[in-house]
């Protein structure tokens, strides 16, 4: 049982939920996304702030049973998760080791401040599939890629094609 | 202590309010997903499913305040599930059925540009608890609306038949806009609060994007001649129904059953 004594610390809890995967891409971890915005000891119960990717995802609900059931199994018993909507989560949030990872998983990480805006680029980008961002090939590095559809296997990525490799990968879009 | 000057926002008007953007993007979302599995194209087929799952999860967040807000105890669920149709406060266009896949694109365009508007207004709104749900859902939105508009202008400016099926589209669903700048007391008194933008605010701004789209896509703006509504006081079209048939069949045939 966790009494005030061996209470552990923020910075542990830290480093615990540092080891929780995401279900849906489980090469990256929670804080790496992240979603993780607090973490914080009020009296005896253990508060954890959490931010939703898409208002949608149905990794949410999830993720935040992983996050107890991993605080749970190293021994705590009062924790309580809270959501947080503003600020919105942003892939800009995603650290430096987590986009290293994605990339050797398969999955080009996101460019930062490339956002959807609702204002389409030029036409003829537009028209000719071309994207207005380069985005490596993850598989062989090649920037000759070409944007399949902005929509991809789920909400927080976008299909895109390898014109020199010919593969096809995902590209985690950017919000 | 702080004093709150602030006059306190007239509470039935929030909920009112709350119900009918949540509404609007609730029936939309079953809308678009019952293209999940039917597209002409896989990657359409994700979009749409993923253009659902983003309204549904909108809908989860304006209805979880609407209940916070009424105080009665109900859940976001209950108000999906448990209301009947005089009860759904969408408007008409929301509702309007599938027809072929440039017709769903073309309703999901019209829709877009509006939501789009709103959204980015409502990021302002003086309820806090608005403004955030508004903060993360533009984010969403502004990629509807990227797709939306692109693929209006591909098919509209595509082959012979994609552009007589997109403008028969466009004159179909173009009588059900009206509805997305109407406005009755609770508007009048939520945006003299400050709470949301007058919703005339946003028609020169829709009407520029919309405009500006549609030439792109050579297709001719109809005239704005009679408008349908009713929706937003609970008058429906038949479809409501059924949709809501299909949608609430669950819960109303195994009352409180969860997975």
């Amino acid at each position: 049982m966790a009494t005030a004594a061996v209470r552990p610390s923020v910075e542990e809890v830290w480093r615990w939920l540092s080891d929780v995967p995401d279900p849906e891409i489980p090469i990256i971890s929670l804080t790496e996304l992240g979603i993780i915005r607090d973490v914080e000891w009020r009296d005896d119960e253990l508060v954890v702030t959490v931010t939703p990717t898409y208002s949608g995802c149905p990794a949410t609900s999830i993720i935040n049973v992983d996050i107890e059931r991993a605080l749970v199994e190293k021994g705590l018993e009062n924790v309580r998760l809270e959501r947080e909507l503003s600020p919105a989560w942003t892939t800009d949030w995603i650290t430096t080791e987590g986009r290293e990872k994605l990339r050797s998983y398969g999955i080009a990480p996101p460019i930062d401040g490339t956002a959807a805006n609702g204002v389409l680029m030029k036409r003829i980008d537009r028209l000719s599939g071309r994207s207005n961002l380069s985005i490596a090939c993850p598989r062989c590095g090649s920037t000759n890629t070409e944007k399949v559809s902005q929509f991809g296997s789920t909400p927080c990525k976008a299909s895109y094609r390898c014109s020199d490799c010919l593969e096809p990968f995902d590209y985690f879009k950017c919000i | 202590m702080e004093l709150d000057l602030k006059p306190a926002v007239d509470q039935s008007a929030l909920f009112a309010f709350l119900v009918r953007l949540g509404d609007n993007a609730l029936i939309l979302g079953h809308r678009v997903s019952e293209w999940c599995g039917h597209s002409p194209a896989l990657e359409e087929d994700i979009a749409l499913s993923n253009t659902a799952l983003d309204l549904i999860g909108q809908t989860q967040l304006w209805l979880g305040l609407a209940g916070e807000i009424e105080g009665q105890g109900r859940s976001a669920d209950d108000l999906a599930y448990l209301r009947d149709g005089y009860e759904f406060r969408n408007i008409l266009l929301v509702e309007r059925p599938n027809g072929d896949f440039g017709k769903t694109l073309m309703r999901q365009f019209l829709f877009d540009a509006w939501h789009y508007l709103l959204m980015k207004a409502l990021q302002n709104s003086s309820e806090r608890r608005i403004a955030e749900i508004a903060e993360k859902a533009f984010k969403e939105v502004a990629y509807h609306l990227e797709r939306s508009q692109d693929l209006v202008i591909r098919l509209g400016d595509g082959t012979d038949e994609s552009h007589r099926r997109m403008q028969a589209a466009l004159n179909d669903l173009w009588p059900y806009t009206g509805e997305l700048f109407a406005s009755d007391d609770v508007e009048q008194t939520l945006s003299a609060a400050g709470v949301i933008p007058h919703p005339q605010s946003l028609k020169s701004g829709w009407d520029e994007i919309v405009s500006t789209t549609l030439s792109e896509a050579t297709l001719q703006k109809p005239d704005d001649g009679y408008m349908h509504k009713g929706g937003r006081r609970g008058v429906h079209t038949e479809h409501l129904g059924f949709i809501l048939t299909e949608m609430q069949f669950l819960q109303r045939a195994y009352p409180g059953a969860v997975w």
